[in-house]
């Protein structure tokens, strides 16, 4: 097993299979760790979190601080609304204030592409990128790879198709190298103005036919359709959506009968997946929400690691 | 003064002359170009396997003065021509205030006159404020010494407007330079639409945004009977507009930058914001077409577009950093290094491209090395390597794309009007 | 740093014939099985662990529960060594509340990962003791801890290491003592 080195976790494609799987592994882990009367660990006692969200986030930052929690480390929540950046203080200051209160490892959610890699260019503490813009959002990648295997034992030669949004989805864009540095064939579908272009450079088959994605798929992540995103472009309306690709009962009976039912969350019940498939024996939508934490309890651990003398 | 450059290889097209030997020159201008001159008194630079051409004549400069001299002043941006080979540059319009009317005009003119250490020329705005609206008055701004016109960084979208600026240029005699953009194609974008605006997450511009635009720009030059000057051309399909403008007759002139026929697309992967430019880098079949077109001269130049930006507008997310990459130090070495040392240039095409072409299409007395001439000019070790530093620019703003890059090609000095102005 | 062999301590009948007088030793101190469970600490400790519950099962009839811990996370060094250790799972799946737990590692040295040992374990419930097991104690403790179960004593110094191999790990059954080269 490869030993983890990186200071930052910024995005799955400049991470090798060997890491991928280190960090599956040590998830593992911790997933018992959280089935335990006391849930919590020394491991990070003494460390101090920061979560930095610039975009409203409730799970992934809840789960974050669950998880440095469950590790007893300190965790601070900022939240844009309440901090400085409305004063105009740059992403770097902010941060370097950050690193001067000593703090250890910092999660950040930002609108744009790229702002945590700009971020842990300029700090030496820990950066771990919860979502930014459509770039990518590693640990919900990791969580969903970890949730499948859990599921179907394996991730090497299984058939997944990510259904959505892709061009504005961090979701996919992580999903899509993760899964495919790990032997997985993946398929993107969508309406054709939400596939951009060269996405099957990144190792993704792609159609807009819904019936071809999913046909011989052993599982299928929904991703969440927004609505109000003004692109100026043709964007289907929300019924003609439902109609063409949401996922229904209807549409699992012709699939694979143990196929897996992904969902990063919130769920759009009714836009991009029935409730009978959101509630049903094929959705594992909750039991992410669970592995979410020790997946997000192993970056934590992995990362802080790398950082220490 | 007499200053006597020994047994370089003097490239000079505007006069035929690509061979070994001595240039004198007296006060500020060329006296006498042979072979072993002999004057007493005069201060000896030897030039013996160097290459001594044309002080470099950029025509795409921002000098940010007046009004951002956070980023640039004249006398910082002219220091770093100097630095870059380049004696003359054409200031953009694009300052506060905007230069679209007399008296910002004579507001630029004052401050280059105190404080320019190469040859500024000044282009004037085409639209008040650059907002596309109304026409400046163009022979006003002539009269203060402006040369061209143009709303670099944007483009006139009314075509009726357009079209009476080209008559007016045209009447005026003035060039109007074009920058092709439709906004409503390009629409936000930040990096070139592609595999990599995909990978990366961030906003595309295509290249339809340009060349669109472009076709435009030649279609109304042509129903104005106008002169064009397209800027900044970065793709394929602009260069192939080009040729069959140029095929057809039109006066269509063109330039690329350095970034387009050296860097792609490819170097924004790591989100280095000094790799965010306007347009964007682009694809390797770009920057193939580029090259070729510059080789074959459907591209008649090259200018550095020169845009100078501080560190708080840079180091910043990639989606709000500014646009820009500064370019008149490395210019040159780039060119050199990408062109002629790949075989796609000869020297003497080099100094077409970067000092003789754009003095003429600016209808200035520069780019060349004749008797009585400014004596302006560059002395390059051709195959010195050099790294591209932060430390080593000149230039207010270090915003650029070529930092850590090493170049082969070294200006040794650059004499402006009879002086060394940098070695 | 590079070792080299010193010398075998143990053999594989060594071994068996220690870990079995171990078993009846815990028996006799526990009188009898009742509400004993046995907890080895990964890795090595584990192996012991199963193999102890295997001969007490042999000699009692009885098969007691049995579990293994992963100390890692309880380390008293996290903050100072990098690239932290892999976690590896803990797997017990029975209440230790009220259980007389007998914890078994390879080899006693500083002490410092029974105290983690014990730390993890008392998260898990509220045992009624902890004794602890273990096939060598080489000395040189850093904190208070002694064994209740002790293989054998072996005086080392501080420069030698002491390598326990066994079948389900490493092939084989045998101690060695190793030294730093040069």
């Amino acid at each position: 097993m490869v030993a983890w080195q990186k200071k930052d976790l910024l995005g799955l494609e400049n991470l090798t299979a060997e890491e991928i799987e280190l960090i599956l592994s040590t998830a593992e882990s911790f997933k018992e760790v959280t089935t335990r009367e006391i849930k919590k660990v020394p491991a990070l006692r003494g460390k101090t979190v920061v979560n930095l969200f610039y975009e409203p986030s409730t799970r992934t930052r809840v789960s974050f601080e669950v998880a440095a929690k469950r590790l007893s480390a300190d965790v601070i929540n900022i939240a844009t609304e309440t901090s400085s950046v409305k004063k105009g203080e740059t992403l770097i200051d902010t941060g370097k204030n950050i690193q001067a209160l000593k703090a250890d490892i910092l999660v950040v959610r930002h609108s744009a592409s790229g702002a945590c890699v700009t971020l842990a260019r300029h700090l030496g503490i820990s950066v771990i990128n919860a979502g930014d813009g459509w770039h990518e959002h590693p640990t919900q990648a990791l969580l969903d790879i970890f949730t499948l295997k859990e599921k179907l034992g394996k991730i090497k030669g299984l058939k997944v198709s990510i259904v959505g949004d892709i061009a504005h989805s961090r979701v996919a864009r992580s999903n899509i190298w993760g899964l495919s540095k790990l032997g997985a064939q993946v398929t993107v579908c969508a309406p054709k103005m939400l596939i951009p272009p060269g996405i099957e450079k990144m190792g993704a088959g792609v159609t807009c036919n819904i019936d071809q994605a999913l046909k011989d798929a052993d599982a299928v992540n929904v991703l969440r359709m927004q609505f109000e995103r003004d692109e100026g472009e043709a964007f289907p309306n929300q019924l003609e959506y439902f109609k063409q690709f949401g996922i229904t009962t209807e549409r699992l009976k012709s699939l694979k009968k143990n196929i897996v039912v992904m969902h990063p969350g919130p769920l759009n019940r009714g836009i991009e997946i029935s409730s009978e498939v959101a509630d049903g024996a094929n959705s594992v939508i909750l039991e992410q929400v669970t592995n979410g934490i020790a997946v997000r309890m192993a970056v934590l651990y992995l990362v802080s690691g790398a950082t220490t003398k | 003064m007499k200053l006597l450059i020994k047994g370089g290889r003097i490239v000079d097209p505007a006069n035929k002359r690509d061979e070994a030997g001595d240039i004198l020159l007296e006060g500020a201008r060329i006296s006498k170009v042979a072979k072993n001159i002999r004057c007493a008194g005069a201060k000896i630079i030897d030039a013996k396997g160097k290459v001594v051409m044309p002080g470099l004549v950029d025509m795409h400069v921002h000098l940010r003065q007046p009004g951002l001299e956070d980023k640039e002043t004249v006398a910082t941006g002219t220091q770093a021509a100097l630095k870059g080979g380049v004696t003359s540059v054409l200031a953009m319009p694009n300052t506060t205030p905007t230069i679209d009317c007399p008296e910002s005009a004579e507001l630029l003119k004052k401050i280059v006159q105190k404080s320019a250490k190469a040859s500024v020329y000044i282009c004037g705005a085409i639209t008040e404020g650059r907002r596309g609206g109304k026409l400046t008055e163009i022979s006003q701004l002539k009269a203060k010494g402006v040369i061209a016109i143009s709303d670099d960084g944007a483009s006139v979208d009314s075509d009726q407007l357009f079209l009476k600026a080209f008559k007016e240029a045209k009447r005026h005699k003035l060039l109007l330079i074009c920058h092709s953009e439709d906004k409503a194609l390009s629409r936000g974008g930040v990096v070139n639409l592609g595999f990599v605006s995909t990978r990366m997450g961030l906003r595309g511009i295509s290249s339809e945004s340009e060349y669109k635009r472009l076709q435009r720009d030649i279609n109304l030059a042509q129903k104005a009977g106008a002169a064009v000057h397209i800027a900044h051309v970065s793709c394929k399909e602009s260069v192939e507009i080009i040729r069959r403008a140029k095929e057809k007759g039109l006066q269509v002139t063109a330039e690329t930058a350095p970034h387009y026929f050296a860097l792609t697309e490819e170097e924004v992967v790591g989100f280095d914001t000094n790799m965010k430019m306007n347009p964007p880098l682009r694809s390797r079949a770009d920057l193939e077409a580029v090259k070729k077109g510059l080789k074959c001269g459907i591209i008649d130049l090259i200018a550095s577009d020169h845009a100078p930006h501080t560190e708080n507008e840079k180091d910043i997310e990639f989606d709000r950093a500014a646009f820009g990459t500064i370019g008149l130090e490395t210019e040159l070495a780039v060119s050199i290094t990408e062109l002629v040392h790949m075989k796609i240039l000869s020297w003497p095409e080099l100094v077409r491209k970067l000092a003789l072409n754009p003095a003429k299409i600016l209808g200035i007395d520069k780019g060349t090395l004749g008797l009585g001439c400014d004596a302006d000019l560059v002395i390059v070790s051709p195959e010195e390597e050099w790294i591209v530093n932060k430390e080593d620019i000149v230039s207010k703003s270090k915003n650029s794309a070529f930092l850590g890059k090493k170049l082969k090609g070294k200006v040794e000095y650059t004499i402006c009007g009879g002086k060394i102005a940098y070695c | 740093m590079e070792f080299k062999e010193k010398a075998m301590i143990m053999d594989k009948e060594a071994i068996a014939r220690a870990l079995t007088r171990i078993a009846h030793e815990i028996i006799e101190k526990t009188k009898g099985t009742k509400e004993l469970a046995i907890i080895g600490i990964r890795n090595r400790g584990a192996y012991l662990a199963e193999r102890i519950t295997a001969l007490i099962e042999k000699i009692e009839g009885i098969k007691i529960p049995v579990g293994i811990l992963d100390i890692t996370l309880y380390r008293d060094d996290l903050t100072t060594i990098a690239e932290h250790p892999q976690v590896h799972k803990t797997e017990i799946d029975f209440d230790i509340t009220g259980k007389k737990i007998v914890l078994v590692d390879d080899v006693l040295y500083t002490g410092r990962t029974i105290r983690s040992a014990l730390d993890a374990l008392i998260d898990f419930g509220r045992p009624r003791y902890i004794q602890l097991a273990v096939l060598l104690d080489r000395g040189h403790r850093e904190l208070p801890i002694r064994a209740d179960f002790i293989g054998k004593n072996v005086p080392t110094a501080l420069k030698e290491t002491v390598q326990v191999k066994l079948k389900e790990a490493d092939g084989k059954d045998e101690v060695v003592i190793l030294e730093q080269k040069g």
